[in-house]
């Protein structure tokens, strides 16, 4: 199915998939103009949320499956393998919040049934990050985005912790989207364009790739993005706005969120500055700094949830070297691990959600001994995630992090693979000791964990990302080749998109 | 060259006698019947004396807020009404904005919608 984007039916139907998300935001908004007092309420929000992601999920399928494919000239948005494997990749994250996020709600009386809007406003803002191929359609993506999820983070209003999370979140956020609003104006300065496939070609064309305007739009562009994804040195409101906000936020934070700006920044560099070699050396730079940081403050924390906010740092150092790589394996190995890591962390964090009760989420490492005595199940669905973050052979973590080797490795950057190998075994250092505390040390008093308890649908989504992540650690080939040939649709359209109109 | 900008002086300056027109009648022609309260200085109905670090109620900026989503609906009514009934393109152009424009519309709708059952248009 090609589809002509500069008719209207055919620009309808590349937009289906976001115009059907943004349908069920607005019917969901409506509902929950009326039933916004019970618990019952918050359960049919969560419902119609969880109807929204599958069936928008299903007709992200449907133009998948009929190999949609652009035509025309510098459409806004487009229509590839990455762009649907991304929104597979943002609606399944969301469908796993909304679950995760039912008994908490209930359990923290979190009466607000917007939460699932907001949700709902979040994922389009990513599908629009993932899919935009215009740098405005990429910034109102991440506006969307982060501006729902500066609400969601502040969601628990008697909560100062998390007034404070959503306040130091939205300054920050909003200074960073300030810089790539920037870098945005002056790349335009310097090509003319704002569309992806155009500012390539006019950077070939007007030999710019050394280009003082468009280096440092670049740099700006960069340093908005790292924000965005928590790269050291831009990644210090991390840990605090991952500890404030409630922690299915958290989780649905340190995935999807980050997932979408690496999404963006991946099509950004790939198409835009495929010709400009300058950022690989700033990537590779940042991927240095955010392994090593990451992982050494981890191993100095005490509470699981900041371990896990420095953790999901390191873990984008790990991804940044993927970008950096700059070659086929290494876009395979990105969205690969983008995956991977999203169901581990996403399962973790639900883990730490059940632990930490009665508002009070601070679990310290410590707090989970003899976990695996009273609640083996969920005991070994963290150790599960424990090992697959370390990416420990048999988990879609190692596999991932194999890959992202190889791809390293293949592109000559031996300094970044050993440093991405090291920095591993450092990360044991923090990983492990959960598992020990848990499976080795008695559990301080008897009722210690009595009322640790996943419910139906938590568990059934702990289950579904525990499953997966042991299935895509023993059999990732399928993922892989769709991974691989998401990365590849990025490549190859521009030549097409380019050809003025008429040609 | 200025010609153009022509009609902006004269505006300029009927907006200037105008506004000075009014003060100066009203300052003329209308009665005085002086009071300490009249004389105090206008500070939009509140007290004027007092610390300027009052804490105001949220409300002011709930409906300030709501204001602005409002308005710029009608600030985007204008452009689009002088493109659509200035007539320029076909049948089909004309269809597809005006259904773009319901479209905007009805997420606005929804929006207020939201907001009344809500209760933020509520003062107590």
């Amino acid at each position: 199915m090609t589809l002509d984007l500069s008719l209207t039916r055919d620009l309808l139907t590349a937009l289906l998939p976001e115009l059907m998300l943004t349908g069920w935001a607005l019917v969901l908004l409506v509902v929950v103009a009326w039933r916004h007092r019970t618990g019952g309420d918050l359960r049919v929000a969560g419902g119609i949320a969880l109807a929204a992601f599958a069936t928008t999920a299903a007709v992200v399928w449907w133009l998948w499956w009929n190999s949609a494919a652009a035509q025309g000239y510098a459409p806004m948005i487009a229509v590839d393998d990455f762009r649907f494997i991304s929104d597979w990749l943002f609606l399944g994250t969301g469908a796993l919040t909304v679950l995760l996020s039912m008994r908490y709600l209930e359990r923290e009386a979190l009466l607000a049934p917007e939460y699932y809007v907001l949700l709902l406003f979040s994922v389009l803002g990513m599908m629009l990050m993932g899919g935009g191929s215009d740098l405005m359609v990429v910034f109102l993506g991440l506006e969307l985005m982060s501006v729902s999820v500066y609400v969601l983070a502040g969601i628990n209003r008697k909560s100062p912790k998390a007034a404070e999370a959503a306040l130091k979140y939205f300054l920050l956020g909003a200074f960073a989207s300030a810089f790539l609003l920037y870098g945005i104006a002056l790349v335009y300065g310097a090509t003319g364009t704002t569309n992806l496939a155009l500012i390539g070609a006019q950077v070939t064309s007007l030999h710019l790739e050394h280009g003082t305007l468009l280096l440092i739009g670049l740099a700006l562009l960069l340093v908005g993005f790292a924000f965005k994804v928590a790269a050291v040195p831009f990644h210090m409101w991390a840990p605090d706005v991952y500890d404030g906000a409630p922690t299915p936020v958290t989780g649905f934070m340190a995935t999807a969120v980050k997932a979408a700006a690496f999404a963006a920044l991946f099509r950004v560099l790939g198409q835009a500055f495929a010709t400009t070699v300058a950022w690989h050396q700033i990537v590779s730079a940042l991927a240095v700094a955010t392994m090593v940081g990451g992982n050494l403050v981890a191993l100095a924390q005490r509470s699981l949830k900041r371990m896990l906010a420095y953790s999901s740092i390191a873990h984008a150092g790990y991804v940044l070297v993927a970008v950096a790589a700059g070659n086929a394996s290494g876009s395979a190995a990105f969205l690969f691990y983008l995956v991977a890591y999203t169901l581990t962390t996403l399962a973790a964090f639900a883990l730490l959600a059940v632990k930490g009760r009665g508002g009070e989420s601070d679990v310290l490492i410590d707090d989970l001994s003899g976990l695996a005595t009273e609640r083996p199940w969920l005991a070994f669905a963290l150790a599960v995630c424990m090992l697959s973050l370390l990416g420990f052979p048999g988990t879609a973590g190692f596999m991932g992090k194999w890959y992202i080797l190889v791809a390293a490795a293949q592109s000559a950057q031996w300094w970044l693979a050993a440093l991405l190998v090291l920095t591993s075994v450092v990360s044991a250092g923090y990983y492990l000791p959960v598992i020990m505390v848990m499976y080795m040390r008695p559990a301080p008093s008897a009722a210690a964990h009595a009322d640790v308890r996943l419910g139906r649908l938590a568990g059934a989504a702990v289950t579904l990302a525990v499953v997966g992540l042991l299935f895509f650690g023993i059999r990732p080939n399928r993922l892989l080749d769709l991974s691989a040939a998401g990365a590849e649709s990025l490549r190859t359209p521009t030549a097409a998109a380019v050809a003025p109109p008429g040609n | 060259m200025l010609r153009p900008y022509l009609p902006f002086l004269l505006l300029l300056l009927f907006v200037v006698a105008n506004a000075a027109g009014m003060i100066g009648l009203s300052h003329l022609v209308g009665p005085k019947r002086p009071t300490p309260l009249k004389d105090a200085p206008y500070e939009s109905g509140m007290p004027p004396l007092g610390s300027a670090r009052e804490r105001f109620s949220i409300k002011f900026y709930l409906v300030a807020m709501l204001f602005i989503v409002f308005d710029i609906e009608t600030v985007f009514l204008i452009p689009w009404g002088t493109i659509y009934f200035g007539g320029a393109g076909g049948a089909l152009r004309m269809g597809f904005l005006l259904v773009e424009m319901l479209v905007f519309l009805a997420i606005l709708g929804v929006g207020y919608v939201y907001v009344w059952k809500r209760g933020a248009l509520q003062w107590d």
